[in-house]
């Protein structure tokens, strides 16, 4: 290398760069560093022109500060003046200040693109990599918007260099990227495609990637890329070392290129064709083979390059998961790796084998290696190794090797590194429940966990198993039994007290004949804990304590006394005395038969997803993880509950919202006590005996109720349970409880509609003081929709038994919008106050005017509407088999007119229709 | 499995960055050189984050991995993301990459931009990185663009370099039009 070429002469700036090191202390190096900006900073602004060296040197300088760690926060101007000089080095300076500084700063990005349009139109390569580079470096929104179709263009012309293509096909995926839509697809994409077939092996390399990225957005534009990669890779890896010359690394032939080939081939499935197919099987099986052969060097970087090839080729098999040999193979060859020498080999082979092991092909093979993980998981010592052995395990595991790899987990997390031991923790548990074929393993297990590492286990965990012992009535008195035990233990972890709490609450009963466990010896050894716990574990053993007054009357005053003690009563908070003071009253006043039905047992609770695997799942991110459909497991034990299981998952009520509702809405209801006997059945009451997050005002809590009789809700819950029934009709009902049913008819003419609500009496009393409002949120009142002329007939005040009243409401549609007003009832009915809250279904859909056009109009129109704010598309599996005369229904309630013979294919449906507002009319072009 | 087993399809998946802010997350995030001292010496970030975030990404990175003993292991998982790094000398050089990323390879890709400033300066050390930083950025970019290896052959990253240098002449002031 040329001598000049290292300072290049800015002498200032090493200076400078000197000095900072020779500080001594901190404080030196900031008063030198701002003794330097203010030098800038007066120099910048001093009357004399600085020269393009001069500039480029206190640029330079700027960016040294700013990588030391230090806000910059001018220079940015002289930066980009830099751009336009004519001498390289200072252009080079201010598009690397601009690349490293520049965060789409929004005064300056016009002169930035127009420094790069220059250099990009200059024809000079070594400008245009410059700017090509910066775009790739800083690649922002305004950047993509200024390029994006020119960049293209310089990519598949013939007479750019091959550095040039290089750089502008990295550059365009780096766009591609941050503004995928701003990339438009065209005539190009083809061309693109065939740079995988260029003589210059670097703008193979860098056109790979792009292929890769835009293969991933669309797929079937890329389509003949499939054989081209299988060509190019096969060459590749028949070649002789030296074939490729510079593109040989350590003996390796163009290691990169064929990852990246690899990778690209990864977009697809296996090939269709069965000669391409058989080509690159053959491929694959060649670089399986080398992996066998003798190394040809010593040296790390050899061994690498070639495990890296080795380890994306065997990323391809498991993406096929077709070739059944290959995958086998792909198997051997991790075991092997398994005890390499190489920490990096064995930690790689881990992570691998975890794939592998979820392919039913390879599922077995892999299972072979346990002894060797489980080894490794006592041995490495290195703790992300020990993690990979974790996930293999785990990954592995089925019913036939469960029990033993439980047991080794359980056994390593005594000594685990804290950093893993929450995750250890769930993982434990997702697997004792997936395989548990008697669930008093799964019990044990559980309890062992908070033996072992109680800190760790999570609220998930400790749900979940009471969900499950509540829901499966073989495991109740064991469980029972063995928390009782387990409970005897002079330190034993909260959690255990939160577990042993509620089972004993629930289950004490059936351990209660054994004189051992008596109800007197339960409680005493529950309460013996209580002052050691927080809060929140407190006020769940209250409530077993009133749970116990209804299991065993014999303990009744025992407990009785301990809630009127001082300590109880008088608890300074306010959620233990409040439960102290209900719980006393309650036993008190209320007779047996109220006092079971309220504190009756559990029912079970729903199926649904277990809580633990979403929070793994939240944990890891997507990845090594056993399919979800998988770990769904029904704890009821029951087949026929498939379906019902089906729904439920979907909804995302968590486990945690059931056990501790926060905001649950109240049961609509008149009576106080009833309320609480109503809902027995369907939902759980002790749910709200529980409610720990309620504050005691907001009146949730159904003991509130017994004391006072009328309360105040603070907020209601929107129903919106029917409102997409009425996307595509105007009539129908649109609420309904016990009380009150809200039946809706509408009709709607260009920006205008009219609602008529109707409003259904079911009781057999009178509802006092009945209201109605409508509310709008203040997006939407502002500037899109307005209701007007509310009319509330006056007998609405009162209105009695059976009777139906009826109100207008008038809408008119101001401008676009997406949110929905709200109807707000109240009325008072025995004595409590009714709150019901409603969803209106006012959607923009409403102001459709049907337009019919021919199929050269339609046609024309759409091809009109190109700009990608101007189109949405939108893929989805259809829930139902399609019915021709359902979806015409549809689509005409939906409100445009329905477009016969227009689209070419029959099977498409094709609509028209303009949207009125009072501002403006958009049409709308619709093909489904 | 599969090419892409992120939230979204094509292009990458969503991290949440440290201020609770969705980022669209590339291949390589990001390349950071870091002195044993935690001094950093050359960072290239191939994702959009606030001057803020790096910062913090930086801070907790580099303790990490200072921390390591020297036969552990090259690779770490760190959040959402893997970490390859390898010492050279007085350096350390850490790459994030993304999940279903290649290691191996993103260990060579450090060896070979090692390599190139190796051959670059003659026998590289840390002052010729710290003294000649404007270089160093320059041969990263001719090598990685975008977070992808751009030009894998040593000799044709030079050859663009040398003729890059080939254009400054500060001393010649009469020397305006680019030769090449």
């Amino acid at each position: 290398m040329p001598a000049v070429s290292k300072g290049d002469g800015m002498r200032g700036l090493a200076v400078f760069i000197s000095d900072i090191r020779n500080c001594k202390s901190k404080e030196a190096e900031v008063k030198r560093i701002n003794k330097e900006l203010a030098n800038i900073r007066s120099k910048f602004k001093g009357d004399k022109a600085l020269d393009g060296y001069s500039k480029k040197k206190y640029v330079c300088k700027l960016l040294f500060i700013f990588l030391l760690g230090h806000d910059i926060d001018f220079g940015h101007m002289e930066a980009v003046n830099l751009l336009s000089s004519n001498k390289y080095t200072e252009k080079q300076i201010g598009y690397l200040f601009i690349s490293v500084l520049v965060n789409s700063n929004s005064d300056l990005i016009r002169l930035i693109n127009n420094g790069i349009k220059n250099d990009l139109a200059s024809r000079n390569p070594t400008f245009m990599n410059l700017a090509l580079h910066c775009i790739a470096n800083v690649g922002s929104r305004e950047m993509a918007e200024a390029f994006a179709s020119e960049i293209p263009r310089i990519l598949v012309a013939g007479d750019t260099m091959d550095s040039v293509k290089q750089s502008a096909a990295l550059c365009l995926l780096r766009l591609n990227r941050t503004s995928p839509d701003l990339v438009p697809m065209g005539e190009w994409t083809a061309r693109v495609v065939h740079l995988l077939n260029d003589q210059h092996l670097g703008v193979v390399t860098a056109a790979t990637s792009l292929i890769t990225t835009l293969a991933q957005k669309s797929p079937d534009d890329f389509k003949t890329s499939i054989s081209l990669a299988v060509a190019r890779l096969s060459r590749i890896v028949t070649s002789a070392s030296i074939d490729l010359q510079d593109y040989t690394y350590y003996f390796v032939a163009a290691p990169w290129l064929s990852v990246k080939l690899l990778r690209l081939l990864q977009c697809y499935p296996p090939p269709e064709d069965a000669a391409l197919r058989s080509r690159l099987t053959e491929c694959l099986e060649t670089i399986l083979n080398k992996a066998q052969e003798p190394p040809k060097s010593k040296k790390v970087q050899h061994s690498n390059a070639k495990n890296a090839v080795l380890f994306e080729a065997i990323s391809l098999i498991i993406h096929h998961d077709s070739e059944p040999t290959l995958l086998v193979r792909a198997c051997n060859q991790l075991g092997q790796f398994l005890q390499h020498r190489e920490t990096n080999l064995r930690y790689l082979a881990l992570e691998s084998m975890c794939t592998l092991a979820s392919s039913e092909f390879s599922h077995e093979a892999v299972k072979t290696h346990i002894e060797t993980v489980i080894n490794a998981l006592k041995t490495e010592r290195d703790v992300s190794v020990r993690q990979r052995a974790v996930d293999l395990l785990y990954a592995m595991c089925d019913r036939s090797n469960a029990k033993q790899i439980v047991a080794e987990m359980l056994s390593y997390l005594e000594t685990a590194d804290y950093s893993i031991r929450e995750e250890i923790v769930l993982k434990v548990a997702i697997l004792a429940e997936k395989y548990a074929v008697d669930y008093t393993w799964y019990v044990d297990t559980i309890l062992n966990l908070i033996r072992i590492a109680g800190d760790y286990v999570s609220e998930e965990v400790w749900y979940r198993v009471i969900q499950i012992v509540i829901n499966r009535d073989d495991v109740q008195g064991y469980a029972a039994k063995t928390v009782f035990e387990a409970l005897q233990a002079p330190a034993c972890h909260e959690n255990l007290v939160k577990v042993g709490g509620y089972i004993l609450g629930e289950f004490g009963n059936l351990i209660a004949g054994d004189s051992r466990s008596s109800p007197l010896v339960q409680f005493n050894l529950l309460h013996s804990k209580f002052h050691l716990c927080s809060v929140p574990t407190r006020a769940l053993l209250l409530s077993a304590y009133i749970k116990f007054i209804n299991l065993f009357p014999e303990v009744k005053a025992t407990i009785q006394e301990v809630l009127r003690s001082d300590s109880q009563l008088r608890n300074a908070d306010v959620e233990l005395q409040q439960r102290a003071v209900e719980y006393l009253r309650l036993s008190c006043i209320a007779s047996t038969d109220i006092l079971a039905t309220v504190l009756e047992e559990m029912p079970p609770f729903p199926e649904r997803e277990s809580s633990i695997l979403a929070k793994l799942k939240r944990k890891k991110g997507p990845g090594n993880l056993p399919d979800i459909d998988d770990a769904r497991r029904n704890v009821n034990g029951n087949t026929e509950h498939t379906e019902k299981t089906e729904t439920t998952n979907k909804s995302s009520f968590s486990l945690v919202a059931d056990l501790l509702p926060i905001n649950r809405p109240r049961p609509a209801s008149s009576s106080p006590i009833m309320l609480s006997a109503g809902t027995m059945g369907s939902t759980p009451s002790f749910t709200d005996l529980l409610n720990l997050n309620s504050t005691p005002t907001a009146g949730a809590s159904l003991l509130v109720d017994v004391f006072s009789d009328s309360s105040t809700l603070a907020s209601v819950e929107v129903s919106d349970e029917n409102f997409p029934r009425f996307v595509c009709k105007n009539n129908g009902v649109i609420f309904e409880n016990q009380l009150l049913q809200i039946g809706l008819k509408s009709e709607y003419r260009q920006n205008l509609g009219r609602m008529y609500v109707f409003y259904g009496n079911k009781t057999s009393t009178q509802f006092l003081s009945f209201s109605s409002s409508v509310t709008c949120s203040d997006t939407l009142k502002n500037h899109i929709l307005s209701t007007s002329h509310l009319i509330v007939p006056s007998q609405l005040l009162h209105f009695s038994c059976g009777a139906q009243v009826q109100q207008i409401l008038n809408i008119e549609c101001v401008s676009d919008f997406t949110d929905a007003p709200v109807l707000n009832v109240q009325f008072r009915y025995g004595g409590t106050l009714q709150n019901i809250a409603v969803k209106l279904p006012v959607m923009l859909n409403k102001f459709f005017q049907p337009t019919e056009m021919t199929s050269q109009d339609f046609f024309q129109r759409w091809k009109q509407l190109g700009a990608p704010q101007q189109e949405v598309q939108k893929i989805f599996k259809a829930k139902h088999p399609m019915d021709t005369d359902v979806t015409k229904a549809k689509i005409l309630g939906f409100g445009v007119a329905l477009l016969d013979r227009v689209d070419p294919n029959a099977e498409n449906f094709v609509g028209a229709g303009v949207i009125h507002s009072k501002n403006t009319q958009v049409g709308c072009l619709l093909r489904l | 499995m599969g090419g892409t087993s992120g939230l979204v399809k094509g292009g990458g998946r969503w991290l949440i960055s440290p201020e609770g802010n969705a980022v669209l997350i590339f291949k390589m995030q990001f390349m950071l050189l870091f002195s044993r001292q935690g001094k950093l010496r050359l960072q290239k970030w191939y994702v959009p984050l606030s001057d803020k975030e790096k910062k913090k990404i930086t801070r907790e990175l580099v303790q990490t991995v200072l921390a390591r003993k020297p036969k552990m292991c090259s690779f770490l998982e760190w959040r959402d993301l893997k970490i390859v790094y390898k010492r050279y000398a007085s350096l350390y050089f850490c790459c994030a990459i993304e999940d279903q990323d290649n290691e191996l390879i993103t260990l060579e890709i450090i060896h070979r931009y090692v390599e190139l400033l190796d051959k670059y300066f003659g026998s590289v050390c840390e002052l010729d990185i710290i003294f000649n930083f404007e270089k160093a950025y320059f041969i990263l970019d001719e090598f990685l663009l975008g977070g992808e290896a751009q030009e894998t052959s040593k000799k044709n990253v030079l050859k663009a370099i040398e003729q890059a240098d080939l254009l400054q002449e500060p001393r010649h002031e009469y020397f305006n039009v680019p030769v090449y």
